[in-house]
């Protein structure tokens, strides 16, 4: 009796269905009854069947690389392997949803009731689809030129693609973590990732300690009430935000000149100071990038601490007044706390920016002074992501830049993921309202 | 005796600030006199004849050089339209995304919400050897319309949080009022909350025009024939190669290529400000 009900349940529609669209993507919605809806995914089911050859070949292209050179491109088997393995999360998608549709109708038959028309299915896809709708043009933008670029260089640090292996001439085979290996094992290459990379790390951590430090005190000292022409003073002051930054990185790359920059003459003038060569010793021209850092970004500091500090009550100082603290008190008691909590964030992202600024170092001297000994051209103040373009541009290291890039990549995400929590959890505490 | 000490104090704080503004607005303007004044020097070379902060004798030959010697109008030309080309097509995009980030719930909202925002920290720029060989396969190196569509795609991460922190702020009242009347989602999003996104739009506007009419790295990668070339990369290989040679007639384009965007800039620096300070602070 018990088996009975058992296998009738079994039999029921709703399990029939689903059986006949895991195997046929369709043949469920048609036995539900819905005609339309059910050839539309037969077809889509030939569709696949049809191109399963297609699909075979290009994940086929995406394992081997390629089997005979000048005959097989390996970047071009790498990217139609990439775009088939989207195709088929796709295709997973929609058959998903095929089997998990035809349950759900069937259930609907099971219970007595009649499962929706083609039309009601068509309306309901216009209200719950409209999202998507509306995100699809951005996110197929986001998709085609960040995630795919950045899966491909994720891919790319994992191959043996150099100048000895440049398609079509010759092909590229996968060689698993060997380029990792390599940068961290082979002792040039090694000192010279460790070289650079610690530059990196002290230069985003002084250009934005330098510019937020600046920034902080010119926003602070604007905020007096008692200061006149403040609003021409400020106007002055952001100029260096006005300016394109490439004009002015540019600009600054000839002031700095041994010879006849206007900042050897200005100091030889005013300070009788000897030419000091900026662009030419490594120390100095490490100064001179945070330096001409500093011009260019304080401003942005500025604007985004006078921002904050405008949106501090005024009532917080009022105790603070009758108390009878110093200015300075006031300042370090009241204003910076405040101005700490919105500003870590800010500078979190200030840094990260400036880890891969490539525009100042690279617009300013090209990564030199000329360092002896060093791997893939990385001269005095290379950061790894202007060492990364020379080893793409001038070395052809592909495989190794895009290795480096999976690497820096790893360390912002770090920072990124950091950030995004702690601002979310800011936004919850609400300090200032 | 204590109120005037108080007082004192102020004034020497007051004194000191000042000084220390008058240095700082010495420095800005420093570089900025300088390249003023070697762009009116006559003589091509800065050997010759020392440039000084104020120009002695002047001459406008270099700005006409720029024009007859040189591809700068080609350049300034093609700078204009790829800045125009990704500023329209990057606020379309956003647009969208930010009013469904803001306004719309559907599943993986918070999940796409914090891709999108480690996304906004990876600058084309790390991807570059991918881009190069994508464009490649495209067909669309060497070509604005790639470039294009590099700079809009990469802007839409950031400039989504900034426009969705923006709408954040807009009340719903009315929305929710035209529903209760029967329009429609598309209704919604043009009629209202469009027009009250104008300000917003106009900063983004500017700042997707200026991000890719400025940007060196990628308009040096993707572009190779030089009558393509934009601004940066042009007024770069100006003075790469023999710098103190060409130095006045660079000074010349650099004057040229910064005038706009920096009056564009301080006309409209409140506008600009607000637009950084709002969607920083909804971060």
């Amino acid at each position: 009796m018990r088996l009975k009900k058992k296998t009738r349940l079994l039999l029921s529609r709703r399990y029939i269905v689903a059986l006949l669209s895991l195997f046929c993507m369709g043949t469920g919605q048609l036995f539900n009854g819905q005609i339309i809806k059910g050839f539309l995914f037969l077809l889509f089911n030939f569709a696949v069947m049809n191109s399963i050859a297609f699909i075979r070949g290009n994940i086929y292209g995406l394992i081997t690389l390629g089997e005979t050179a000048m005959e097989d491109h390996s970047l071009f088997l790498l990217i139609y392997g990439v775009l088939t393995v989207f195709l088929l999360l796709i295709i997973t998608d929609i058959y998903i949803f095929n089997i998990r549709d035809a349950y759900k109708n069937g259930l609907l038959r099971d219970q007595g009731k009649e499962p929706p028309g083609f039309k009601e299915s068509l309306k309901n896809i216009k209200d719950t689809g409209f999202s998507y709708l509306v995100l699809s043009p951005g996110l197929t933008a986001i998709l085609c030129f960040t995630v795919l670029p950045l899966i491909y260089s994720i891919l790319i640090a994992f191959t043996n693609y150099d100048l000895y292996h440049l398609p079509p001439a010759n092909l590229i085979d996968w060689v698993g973590f060997k380029n990792f290996r390599e940068i961290f094992s082979i002792s040039s290459w090694r000192t010279t990732f460790i070289r650079v990379g610690s530059w990196t790390v002290i230069w985003a951590v002084f250009s934005t300690l330098t510019t937020y430090g600046l920034g902080c005190l010119l926003a602070v000292i604007l905020n007096n009430p008692r200061l006149k022409f403040r609003k021409i003073i400020r106007t002055l002051l952001i100029l260096p935000w006005a300016i394109p930054a490439f004009v002015s990185i540019l600009i600054w790359s000839g002031a700095l000149n041994t010879n006849f920059g206007i900042v050897n003459q200005l100091l030889g003038k005013m300070f009788n100071i000897q030419p000091v060569h900026w662009l030419t010793q490594t120390a100095l021209t490490r100064l001179a990038v945070i330096l001409v850092n500093l011009w260019v970004g304080y401003p942005h500091a500025m604007i985004m601490i006078t921002g904050i500090l405008q949106g501090i009550p005024a009532d917080i100082y009022e105790a603070a007044i009758v108390d009878g603290v110093s200015p300075w008190q006031k300042f370090r008691y009241i204003t910076l706390p405040l101005l700490w909590f919105s500003m870590a964030p800010l500078m979190i992202m200030s840094f990260a920016y400036n880890f891969n600024n490539f525009t100042l170092i690279y617009l300013l001297n090209s990564g030199r002074p000329f360092e002896f000994g060093q791997q893939g051209g990385a001269g005095g103040t290379d950061i790894l992501i202007s060492w990364i373009f020379k080893l793409t541009t001038e070395k052809n290291k592909y495989n190794y830049a895009s290795a480096i890039s999976l690497i820096i990549f790893f360390i912002l995400a770090g920072f990124s993921i950091y950030n995004f929590y702690r601002s979310s959890s800011f936004q919850e505490e609400e300090m200032l309202q | 005796m204590k109120i005037n000490s108080q007082r004192v104090r102020n004034y020497l704080s007051l004194a000191f600030s000042y000084l220390f503004l008058l240095l700082i607005i010495f420095i800005v303007f420093v570089p900025v006199l300088w390249i003023f004044s070697a762009s009116l020097n006559p003589g091509s070379n800065l050997y010759s004849s020392s440039v000084s902060l104020l120009p002695r004798n002047y001459t406008f030959d270099h700005y006409k050089e720029l024009f007859t010697e040189t591809r700068f109008a080609s350049w300034y030309v093609n700078s204009i339209k790829v800045g125009t080309g990704s500023s329209l097509l990057s606020i379309f995009l956003v647009t969208l995304t930010s009013y469904a980030f803001s306004r719309l719930r559907f599943t993986g909202r918070k999940y796409g919400l914090m891709v999108m925002l480690i996304l906004q920290m990876f600058p084309a720029t790390m991807n570059m050897v991918a881009i190069y060989l994508l464009l490649n396969l495209a067909g669309l190196l060497d070509s604005h319309l790639g470039l294009i569509l590099i700079y809009a795609g990469g802007s839409i991460p950031y400039n989504t949080w900034l426009m969705k922190g923006y709408l954040d702020t807009i009340p719903r009242s009315m929305e929710e009022a035209a529903i209760i009347d029967g329009a429609s989602q598309w209704t919604i999003l043009w009629k209202i909350i469009l027009p009250l996104c104008v300000p917003i739009i106009s900063v983004l506007a500017i700042f997707s025009f200026v991000g890719p009419f400025t940007d060196f790295l990628m308009a040096r990668i993707v572009l190779t024939t030089p009558s393509k070339y934009t601004l940066a990369v042009g007024l770069r290989d100006f003075i790469a190669d023999q710098f103190s040679k060409n130095f006045t007639m660079f000074a010349a384009g650099a004057i040229l290529a910064a005038l706009p965007i920096t009056v564009l800039y301080l006309a409209l620096q409140g506008m600009l400000i607000s637009g950084l300070t709002k969607g920083s602070a909804k971060q």
